[in-house]
Formats: structure tokens, C-alpha cells, sequence
């Protein structure tokens, strides 16, 4: 059992790494112009936190760990609405503008 | 659905959220980079639904509706000058979230594969309490920053004696008590593990000022991802600890520039203590220098004989909402056939890019707004700099003068344009609390008021 979770974890620690390398590479690349939306939309994505808020809140009955889970599902929902929509807002801000553009100030 | 397709489907999720960030290299492609965001969250959702163990829908489907119509709801009526104290926010959730989900692994980590309650493997509690941990900080951290953000609590950093020998202290003793869970696994050393983190993350936020915001919001981004990332190997789950990674580097990558922007070690923001409220003592001293000062019609005047304007818009330009006026003045500037061009230094507003958002809301095009070390060498051609609401990243001191605090921070050239334009409430000093020479010299005018109304009037003159 220990030996199986260990190799689990190296495996996991592989991934780990190799993710935290394209992170590196891929964030550079974005343009400055784009940090906030950057911002917003990692904020969604680490909201994929809900997949583990699911799985504790899966079973049936009102066990103490299921609450914890439907609240963790609740809380990862705001966010990950939350944090799409307004990345959204800010990128339809930063569509290229037609040339007569003055009609609505 | 068996592992393997569980497997591939999480890959194919993790795979879509690293091409939406790399979708934001470019603002034309960054919006199909939401989309396969959005697609790779409804595939990581979709995915874990039909988990065998998962069979309270209806539960798990009235918390998603009601979480997500609240988060619906705050993302449709946020303005965009308050992005700072949302993206706080969210992080916040993040963090708790993350507590929220260990504790239910703690006891229930059946439904997790890792054991039995009271039975878990020793790397699972490690990887659990660190979760644990990372999110707890994250999460009072964030709320604090939220509340500086929004002013709810005051800006000016909170600093007393040996505060970091206190937060070091405090570190070690959650490191003790994380061994004690690991080796007796009880609820009560779990709770305090998240109660004195929680204390740590508000000990973190509390000694840091205003201006150094846009590095703590970035640095809580990196902090939620490094939680997901706890939970992630706590669950052994690859789609975790891949977007938990991929985010805590978008955070750590951005915590560095911004600190590189204001030439300030990591640490040092970190440490805190630094970007106070103004202080108006040092414009006593400088009472007997001589300014120029205009007004909207000079300034109007001075715009309209020009061929080239670049202008450098601050937070002092977002607080007094004259993004919009600002953008009409450089409508009719265009329309002269004058060049207007806007130049952003990284630390204007309250977290990374947020001047670029404000800008394009008022809708300037991005191909007109660019970046420090895109512009600067261009400031010697230009005519006309009009500086709006921003102060301390124009000061010539940051090259010149050694012992000012802001010596080495990169600044915009504006001295070096022919003729300065200085919109400003008062000679109050910006953040750094350091008196900017560029306000005293000859090519200099001040245009003293509130910004908005400056560029409205400049706007009636000009026409």
C-alpha cells in the first residue's frame, strides 16, 4: 500500500513539474496587455478544485463530509462563473474597434 | 466510465486550459481561449459526474446552479475599476474551497481512494495538510487584500515589532502541528492546522501597503493555484495538479514583473512595510520652487499645435472615472491629424494589466496603448506628454537620485518630451511619498483639478 502510493506520487510529482515548465513558458508568451483577464480567467480554471468538491459531495445522506463538499461545490461555482464571464467582459472590450465608433459617447 | 477514459478526459481538459492561456498572447485569440477554457471546465465537470460514487445530482446541481448564479450575477455588474477587489474575491473562494475539500477527505477519504477515516497513508495527510494550508492563507490573505482593495480597511500598511519573527514562529508551529496530524491523525490538530493558518494569512497581507497591491493580488493568484495543486496530489488527480500548477506559475511569473516594475525584491514586498499613505510634508519644502501652472484652455491650445501626444494615464486617471472624457479628448486630437498614442507602465492600477482594461472599456483601441519598453525610446520625437493621475512612474529621480526610495525603478521618459502636461488634484506626492523635480521645470505646465473635469474641459476648448 505505501510503496503503491509512493509511486502515485512521484507520478504525480512528474506532472507536477512538467506543468509548472509549459505554465512558465505559456504565461510569458502572454501579452501585458492581457494580465488581468490573465488573472481572471486562472482564477476560473483553479476553481477546477470543484472536481474534488463533487466527489466529496457525491454520496447519498447528509454525512458531515458531504456538506463540506456541497459547499465546496458552491464556493468553486461562484468562481468558476464568475471568473469566465467577467474574463469575457474584458476581452470583448479589446475586440478590434470598427472605424466609425463614435455614434454612442 | 472506466479509469482510462476518466483519464483521458481529464488530460483532454488540462490540455484545453493551457491553450486558453496561451490564447491570451494575442487579444484577437484570446477570446476563443475562454471558450476552450469553458469547454475544458464543463468536460472536467461533466467527467466527474459520472463517477460511479456520484449519485447526489440533484444536491450537487442545486449548489452549482446557486453558486453560479451568484457568481453570474457579481461578474455582470462589477466595474471594471473595482477588477481588483473581485479577482481578491474570488481567490478567497479558491482557498476555501481547498479547506473545504481536504476536510472532506479527511473524513470521508473513501470517497477519495486514499484510505479509511483515522487510516490514511502518511503521503496523503502530508499532501492533504499542505492543501490545507496553502488555502487557508489563501483565503484570509485574499479576504484582507479585498478589504484594502475596497478600502474597507485602511491601505496603510500595519507594521509592528519582530512581526516576522512572529510569522516565522507561527510557520514552525504549523509545521509541528502538520507532523502531529501526520502521526495521530486527529480532526482537532486538522482544525488548528487551518485556524493558525488562517492568522498567518492575515499576518502576510497586514504589514502591505496600497501601492504594492498589484503585487499581493498576484501573488494570492499564485497561492490558489498552489492549493488546487495541495488538492490535486491529496486526490492524485492530474487535472489538479496540472491547472493548480499552471496557475500558481501564472501568479508567480506576474508577482515578478510587478515587482521588477517598482525595482523591489520579492521579499521586500513580502516583508511589507512600504507604500503608506500620501504625505503632504515634503511639498512644505519645495513651497518656494516655481511651477507653471494652465489651464484646460493652454493645455488645449498646447494639444492642438502638437504632431505627436502620448499620454500617460495612472490610477488617479481610474479613481476619477476619466477614462471616458480622456478618451473623447484623444478622438478629436486623431481627428487634427495629431499621432495619440498612450503609454502604460506596469504598476499603473491596482493589479497587472488593469490600466489596459480601463482603457479599452473607454474604448481606445489596443493598437494605440503600449507597454514601457515599447514607448520610451519614442518620448525624445514627442511633442506633447500629458501625464493624467499618475506621478511616481514619471519621477526622474528613480534614475538620477540614489537615495530616493524609488531609485531603479524603471520609469516612463516623459522629461524628455518637448513640453509635459502634469493633470493633478495638488503637488500632494505619489505613493512612494518622494516629490517629483518634474512638476518645477520649465517645459513642465500643471493643469491642477479633478481629471475628469480637466479632459471635459479640454474637450470644450479643443472644440
Amino acid at each position: 500500500m505505501e510503496a503503491h502510493s509512493s509511486e502515485i506520487f512521484i507520478i504525480g510529482l512528474t506532472v507536477f513539474f512538467l506543468a509548472c515548465i509549459i505554465g512558465y513558458y505559456v504565461v510569458w508568451a502572454v501579452t501585458p496587455a492581457l494580465h488581468s483577464p490573465l488573472m481572471a480567467v486562472t482564477n476560473a480554471i483553479s476553481s477546477v478544485i470543484i472536481v474534488g468538491a463533487i466527489l466529496a459531495a457525491g454520496p447519498i445522506g447528509y454525512e458531515i463530509p458531504k456538506i463540506f463538499g456541497i459547499i465546496g461545490v458552491t464556493l468553486a461555482s461562484v468562481n468558476i462563473f464568475g471568473g469566465f464571464i467577467v474574463t469575457y467582459r474584458m476581452l470583448s472590450m479589446f475586440k478590434k474597434k470598427p472605424k466609425k465608433q463614435k455614434n454612442e459617447s | 466510465m472506466s479509469p482510462n477514459l476518466v483519464a483521458i478526459l481529464y488530460l483532454i481538459s488540462a490540455l484545453l486550459f493551457i491553450f486558453a492561456l496561451r490564447g491570451l498572447s494575442h487579444p484577437e485569440s484570446a477570446r476563443l481561449g475562454n471558450i476552450f477554457g469553458i469547454i475544458g471546465m464543463f468536460i472536467a465537470i461533466f467527467t466527474t459526474l459520472m463517477f460511479q460514487s456520484v449519485l447526489s445530482y440533484v444536491e450537487i446541481g442545486a449548489a452549482i446552479f446557486i453558486g453560479g448564479t451568484i457568481g453570474t450575477f457579481i461578474a455582470l455588474r462589477i466595474k471594471m475599476t473595482a477588477l481588483p477587489q473581485l479577482v481578491a474575491a474570488f481567490h478567497s473562494l479558491v482557498g476555501l474551497a481547498a479547506v473545504f475539500v481536504a476536510a472532506a477527505a479527511f473524513y470521508d477519504p473513501s470517497s477519495f481512494n486514499i484510505g479509511e477515516f483515522g487510516l490514511i497513508g502518511m503521503t496523503s495527510l502530508i499532501e492533504m495538510s499542505i492543501g490545507t494550508f496553502i488555502g487557508a492563507v489563501t483565503f484570509s490573505g485574499s479576504v484582507l487584500a479585498f478589504g484594502k482593495l475596497q478600502g474597507t480597511i485602511s491601505g496603510k500598511p500595519i507594521v509592528f515589532k519582530f512581526q516576522h519573527y512572529f510569522n516565522a514562529l507561527i510557520f514552525l508551529l504549523i509545521i509541528v502541528l502538520i507532523i502531529f496530524f501526520v502521526l495521530d491523525q486527529s480532526s482537532n490538530i486538522f482544525w488548528s492546522i487551518v485556524a493558525i493558518s488562517i492568522l498567518l494569512g492575515f499576518l502576510v497581507v497586514i504589514p502591505i501597503g496600497g501601492a504594492d497591491m498589484p503585487v499581493v493580488v498576484s501573488m494570492l493568484n499564485s497561492y490558489s493555484g498552489w492549493a488546487a495543486c495541495g488538492i490535486g496530489f491529496t486526490l492524485s488527480n492530474n487535472l489538479l495538479i496540472i491547472t493548480g500548477a499552471l496557475v500558481g506559475a501564472s501568479g508567480a511569473i506576474l508577482s515578478y514583473i510587478m515587482s521588477k516594475a517598482m525595482n523591489r525584491s520579492i521579499f521586500s514586498v513580502v516583508l511589507g512595510g512600504f507604500g503608506g499613505e500620501q504625505t503632504n510634508e515634503t511639498i512644505k519644502n519645495n513651497s518656494d520652487k516655481i511651477i507653471k501652472q494652465g489651464n484646460a484652455e493652454d493645455a488645449a491650445y498646447i494639444l492642438k499645435n502638437a504632431e505627436s501626444v502620448i499620454i500617460v494615464p495612472g490610477y488617479g486617471m481610474a479613481v476619477a472615472q476619466a477614462q471616458h472624457a480622456l478618451r473623447e479628448m484623444g478622438d478629436i486630437l486623431k481627428k487634427e491629424g495629431i499621432q495619440v498614442r498612450y503609454a502604460i507602465h506596469p504598476v499603473a492600477g491596482r493589479m497587472p494589466g488593469h490600466m489596459n482594461v480601463l482603457l479599452a472599456e473607454a474604448n481606445v483601441p489596443y493598437e494605440e496603448v503600449f507597454e514601457l519598453e515599447e514607448i520610451n525610446h519614442d518620448f525624445p520625437m514627442t511633442e506633447v506628454s500629458f501625464v493624467i493621475g499618475a506621478n511616481d512612474v514619471t519621477n526622474p529621480a528613480a534614475k538620477t537620485d540614489e537615495s530616493s526610495p524609488i531609485y531603479g525603478m524603471p520609469i516612463l521618459d516623459v522629461e524628455r518630451s518637448q513640453t509635459v502636461l502634469f493633470v493633478k488634484r495638488s503637488l500632494a506626492t505619489g505613493y512612494s511619498g518622494v516629490d517629483n523635480e518634474l512638476f518645477y521645470r520649465d517645459n513642465t505646465t500643471m493643469l491642477f483639478g479633478d481629471a475628469k473635469k480637466m479632459c471635459e474641459d479640454i474637450v470644450k476648448s479643443l472644440n
